[in-house]
């Protein structure tokens, strides 16, 4: 209790830390100025919101032929200071109408369309069903190229005889990944680890090899996101003489940065 | 034996290969193209203007990207049946949109006595070992209510109210616990890269302890402060 009581000191003086930095928050960008990326309004005018989304109202408006600081960018919308130190948030589609110093225009990262060059990393999260228990798992992927990711995972299953931890490093193959709904082919091996749960007899934990093929859909619901389902047969190599299998579906989101 | 190196063997060769195959060597550099010759139309013969123009470098300016946030929490958490104690946690946040996000949390509690265990005197249904509770939660949130709070009449902090599910697992008791997650909370961003959140959220999930399998459902409370970055 009383380490919980000085956390909680801890985090309010951090609150407050936060607080008093917010109104010094002018003045420490002025001293590193110049170190953020400069662009000029080309639009006739540049709508700046107080916050990061559609709803938040539009506070000031920059005119054509001001210059403007990026000072970061989050999710679709990018915070701006103008020439008189105001700042506010402007949205990805009328910033791509500002042009650098060079006089091109600003490029802007677009999402639209999955760029596996810009973009090759994938993130996400499954829950479901492997051999009767529930599973949960998280996995990165790398695409190699527009049709081949590779694909690290970690899950946990969670059955009613036994629990297990599965590493897995498999191939992904997506034979048409410009469509919506993309089919996918699945080829891995990893290890589990598996802790019976049996109260009268308890068997020992046991580690085993294993082996898994299977297919899935990933629905590109919007920009940068995906609902994915896989449903894998696992071959579990184990030390006796019979090979166990294990049958798997899961469900999920995931989304690529 | 035999069929199980065989078919790990195939299937380091169908990666390596399908690997090595696929494997992006032609990938095309994000060079410049090359300024194209300036030529007549008959072919060979010299253009009579040579263009003396040196191209500008043109560097993609690197913005830099704030979409993650990460920072711990406290508060109660009340385990059914074991009583409302003091949790401890952490918190991973990802935005994707300016509506969704996706977030990871671990948190650690130990668990009281319950009833029965106070009044029997002596029995103890659980080691001490057993009481410490330790979750994680992979969830999917969405902005609910986004806005504005104003403090006084000079001072706006931008704000959102949220809601998050998923799933997880919770090891209490001797077992990891299959467990779904619901949430509602509450973010105010203090300045650009400091947020203070206050959330509510019930895990629920299966535990067969006091004999017969029931469904508990455990109602947690957290404030915590996270970073963006």
């Amino acid at each position: 209790m009383r380490t919980v009581l000085k956390l909680a000191i801890l985090l309010i003086l951090a609150t407050a830390a936060g607080l008093a930095h917010s109104a010094d928050q002018a003045r420490q960008y002025d001293r590193d100025a110049g170190h953020y990326v400069e662009v000029v309004v080309a639009d006739p005018y540049l709508e700046l919101h107080t916050g990061a989304g559609t709803g938040y109202p539009v506070a000031r408006v920059v005119p054509r032929g001001e210059k403007i600081e990026i000072l970061f960018r989050r999710t679709d919308w990018f915070k701006i200071r103008d020439q008189n130190d105001r700042e506010g948030w402007a949205y990805r589609d009328n910033m791509r109408e500002t042009l650098l110093a060079t006089g091109e225009k600003l490029p802007i990262e677009d999402l639209s369309h999955r760029d596996f060059d810009l973009w090759p990393w994938e993130v996400g999260a499954q829950t479901g069903n492997f051999g009767g228990g529930n599973v949960n798992s998280l996995y990165v992927g790398y695409s190699m190229n527009p049709n081949l990711a590779a694909e690290l995972q970690v899950s946990q299953s969670l059955g009613h005889s036994a629990n297990g931890e599965i590493l897995l490093l498999g191939l992904a193959h997506s034979p048409r990944p410009d469509w919506r709904v993309a089919p996918l082919l699945e080829l891995g091996t990893g290890v589990v680890r598996i802790q019976p749960k049996a109260t009268i007899i308890s068997p020992p934990q046991r580690t085993e090899q294993l082996a898994y093929y299977g297919a899935g859909v990933k629905w590109y619901l919007s920009r940068r996101f995906i609902l994915r389902g896989d449903y894998r047969s696992y071959v579990i190599f184990t030390r006796s003489d019979t090979n166990e299998d294990r049958n798997e579906w899961k469900l999920g989101f995931a989304f690529f940065f | 034996m035999e069929i199980r190196l065989r078919v790990l063997l195939l299937i380091a060769a169908a990666l390596a290969l399908g690997g090595c195959s696929m494997w992006p060597f032609h990938k095309k550099e994000h060079a410049e193209e090359l300024p194209v010759e300036a030529t007549s139309a008959e072919g060979n013969a010299p253009s009579v203007v040579e263009p003396q123009v040196t191209r500008r470098t043109v560097k993609t300016p690197k913005i830099k990207n704030s979409n993650f946030e990460i920072g711990p929490y406290i508060g109660t958490y009340s385990a059914e049946d074991f009583g409302v104690n003091p949790v401890l946690g952490a918190r991973l946040v990802y935005h994707i949109s300016e509506d969704f996000f996706a977030q990871t949390l671990i948190g650690r509690t130990t668990v009281g006595k319950t009833s029965y265990e106070r009044l029997s005197g002596g029995a103890q249904l659980l080691t001490d070992s057993q009481r410490k509770l330790t979750y994680y939660s992979l969830d999917f949130g969405y902005n609910l209510l986004p806005g504005e709070v104003f403090v006084g009449n000079r001072r706006a902090f931008n704000s959102a109210l949220y809601m998050t599910g998923g799933v997880g697992a919770t090891h209490f008791a001797g077992d990891n616990r299959f467990t779904v997650a619901i949430g509602a909370g509450y973010r105010l961003l203090l300045n650009d890269w400091l947020a203070a959140h206050f959330d509510v959220r019930d895990s629920i999930f299966d535990i067969d302890l006091l004999g017969s399998n029931k469904t508990t459902h455990n109602l947690e409370t957290g404030l915590g402060v996270t970073v963006f970055f």
